[in-house]
């Protein structure tokens, strides 16, 4: 074979070997993204899972009535008041012997969350007939027992660098061994607002101002987004106006998030003195933010919907609003509905705008309208995370785990919406 | 059934006039919000802005090479104004979008140009949607994610090796914040590579370039001003990131290039400044809408060039 044949087909062979090595640079660049987003999502659902399953710890509680009712008025709001401590102690030393000291007892109490009593009073307000009577009730545990009832405290370690001593754990074990102590489903983290303690903390609260913001987002920014579409693309004639319009919206699409916060802090709070910290001023601020979205997205259909229909309704007599909203418009309402839920799932996991107008409160109530004090899911997240309390780490994880579902049923609904309703032309 | 009168035809013709007109009226209106939001956002930031330069001369704010917020509890205290310096604040976002920049790039392209130059029908529908996926997750997800996983990991990685790295890097908000821009790139780019003309690729497969040499020799030189396009829209949103950097980054305002110091940024400012109790006159708060007019500036100038040059390179290929 001639030389020049030789290395010809050698530097082939290394040609072809350049572009293989280029291709699986590729493919790692893809697959460490996607490696990424894998770890992340097992990270966070490794540590959350935990928190769907609460310890409760059961005792026989006597509903003396002498303790709890000693006026026989059955006035629920004393009934939910009344001291319960003294009727926990009895049982919990009816089960753990050898508990007489003060302290003992007030050790072996902190075993139960200090909402284990509230829950009891509104037991017994519930149902007033339970007085006088004897019942075997799950109440919560506290935050540390639960850790340890998961395997997140290690025993082993010296007993100065954990807060549940050894003599607590002895009193678990006593517990476990009656089968008194249980993990059981986390009701408590989807039916209360926010708590200092961990075990009592829930993202009922946290959920309803992220739905009740969500709700006046939609309210605002679907119809402006849509007419501002409509108006750009059916009615408006190529002017200064109308660039200036668009170049604005482009740009709001550009303006990072932490400023429409700051745009709301100012004009919204300082300047209309609309009520700080709610769902009204938050819902706004979103609105604001999603409108370019919406209204992008909204064009971009507009511009799909094929120009025979119009001119067929402008023929047969239809008015040019006819025409748009009897004809155009129903025609592009799955699309422009798909890029507002896409939009609008921008909006709900949106944390730093709401920071700046006061959303970021410690709030235990669940707010019941608008204009009541709230915080929403990612700020609720962000809250948390930032809790020294180690329960709240596995509740953190949690509520991510709620908002990322959330997140993936707006998409899901975008893409049926999209695929069952959208039209090709 | 008696037939319209001339003057009744006239009067229903008035009144659907007059119809139009009023819905015309509500769509102006509407879309006149956005110009409204944005004379919001620069009025309010301009005028709580100048209320500061009031206080704290303009030329401090820029130049100044200290950052130091703390108001005084009494007038007379020492050290009472503050120190308002932007330059630490600056370098501290640079930094953590640089250190983001890093990592975004080589993924994002990379991933770009294999999924519209080398990737099966098929794969592209797969992997497409998994990489939205990243850029539809909320930055607080993210920022926790740093804080209590990759922080550790780059710390206890530092411990190894005898390096002491401080719990809050710039390491580690940087490192997610690029996985985050991953998407930003990658969808960005695979536009802009999509719309090199298929004649340039059948040119240089005619002179019997490999499907490499075409990419690498041809189409990304001939998509090189839209990817820079992308990548100063993805250097924006970096430096406007906000819940990552707060929740990874830390407060200190260091003024330091070392990726394993705790640095600060402008959105971490903000929100320390205007979260908790304050009254809303001080210098304090007031500066924090000083710094976000500067990263406004920052960041549409950064979106206006980007714009501009994607636009001209989608004109010369149109």
């Amino acid at each position: 074979m001639p030389d020049y044949i030789l290395s010809t087909s050698n530097r082939m062979a290394k040609r072809h070997a350049r572009e293989k090595r280029f291709k699986w640079y590729g493919r790692m660049a893809i697959f460490i993204s996607i490696a990424f987003l894998v770890f992340m999502f097992s990270a966070i659902i490794f540590r959350g899972a935990s928190a769907f399953q609460q310890t409760k710890i059961a005792l026989d509680i006597n509903f003396s009535e002498a303790i709890i009712d000693p006026s026989s008025s059955r006035d629920p709001e004393l009934l939910k008041r009344a001291n319960y401590k003294p009727i926990v102690l009895q049982s919990l030393s009816n089960v753990i012997p050898g508990i007489t000291e003060r302290r003992d007892r007030n050790r072996v109490y902190k075993l139960l969350s200090a909402g284990a009593v509230f829950d009891l009073g509104e037991q017994v307000a519930e149902e007033p007939n339970i007085l006088g009577k004897s019942k075997k009730v799950w109440l919560l545990a506290s935050s540390e027992v639960d850790l340890f009832m998961k395997g997140k405290i290690d025993p082993n370690i010296s007993e100065d660098l954990r807060r549940l001593k050894d003599r607590d754990i002895k009193w678990i074990k006593i517990l476990q061994s009656e089968g008194r102590i249980k993990k059981k489903f986390n009701t408590t983290l989807f039916s209360s607002g926010d708590s200092r303690e961990p075990e009592m903390a829930g993202i009922l609260g946290a959920a309803i101002g992220s739905f009740f913001s969500l709700l006046v987002c939609f309210l605002i920014a679907f119809p402006l987004g849509i007419l501002t579409a409509v108006y750009l693309e059916e009615y408006a004639k190529k002017n200064f106006l109308t660039d200036f319009i668009e170049v604005n919206i482009n740009n709001l699409a550009a303006v990072p998030s932490i400023v429409f916060g700051l745009l709301g802090l100012s004009i919204f709070l300082n300047f209309f003195n609309l009520p700080r910290s709610t769902p009204l001023v938050g819902g706004i601020v979103l609105s604001l933010m999603t409108l370019p979205t919406i209204i992008i997205a909204s064009r971009s259909i507009l511009r799909s919907i094929p120009q025979s229909i119009r001119d067929a309704a402008l023929g047969l007599g239809a008015s040019k609003t006819q025409t748009t909203f009897h004809h155009v418009v129903p025609l592009a309402m799955p699309g422009m509905l798909t890029g507002t839920i896409l939009g609008m799932a921008r909006a709900l996991g949106e944390t730093a705008p709401l920071l700046m107008i006061g959303m970021v409160a410690f709030i235990v109530d669940i707010p019941k309208g608008i204009t009541d004090v709230a915080t929403s899911l990612p700020v609720q997240i962000f809250l948390w995370a930032d809790s020294p309390e180690k329960g709240f780490v596995e509740r953190t994880s949690a509520a991510i785990i709620v908002l990322l579902a959330f997140l993936i049923l707006m998409n899901l609904c975008a893409v049926y919406l999209r695929k069952r309703l959208e039209r090709r032309w | 059934m008696s037939l319209p009168t001339e003057n009744g035809l006239r009067r229903k013709n008035r009144s659907n006039q007059i119809k139009e007109l009023v819905i015309q009226g509500v769509l102006i209106a509407s879309s006149f919000v956005a110009i409204l939001t944005t004379i919001g956002i620069v009025a309010s930031l301009v005028f709580e802005a100048f209320r500061f330069f009031d206080k704290i001369p303009l030329t401090e704010f820029l130049f100044s090479l200290e950052w130091s917020p703390q108001t005084a509890i009494r007038a007379d205290q020492v050290g009472a104004s503050g120190k308002f310096g932007v330059i630490p604040l600056l370098a501290g976002t640079l930094l953590i979008s640089f250190i983001a920049m890093l990592v975004a790039t080589p993924l994002g392209l990379l991933s770009a140009v294999y999924l519209a130059e080398f990737a099966k029908a098929k794969t592209r529908d797969v992997v497409k949607p998994l990489l939205e996926l990243l850029a539809g997750i909320p930055t607080v997800v993210y920022g926790f994610f740093a804080a209590l996983v990759v922080a550790p990991i780059i710390r206890a990685t530092g411990s190894g090796v005898g390096f002491d790295i401080s719990s809050e890097s710039a390491l580690a908000a940087g490192l997610v914040m690029g996985i985050m821009l991953v998407p930003f790139i990658s969808s960005l780019s695979d536009d802009v590579i999509n719309a090199v003309p298929q004649a340039l690729r059948d040119a240089s497969f005619g002179m019997g370039a490999t499907h490499e040499e075409t990419v690498t020799k041809v189409v990304i030189p001939a998509a090189t001003p839209g990817i820079i396009g992308s990548l100063l829209l993805a250097i924006s949103r970096a430096i406007g990131e906000t819940m990552i950097v707060v929740m990874a980054a830390g407060l200190a305002a260091n003024l330091t290039l070392n990726p394993f110091e705790a640095v600060t940024t402008m959105t971490v400012q903000i929100v320390t400044l205007l979260t908790g109790d304050q009254e809303f006159d001080s210098a304090k708060t007031l500066a924090a809408f000083a710094i976000a007019l500067f990263l406004l500036i920052l960041t549409l100038g950064l979106n206006i060039i980007a714009l501009r040059i994607v636009d001209k390179y989608k004109k010369k290929y149109a």
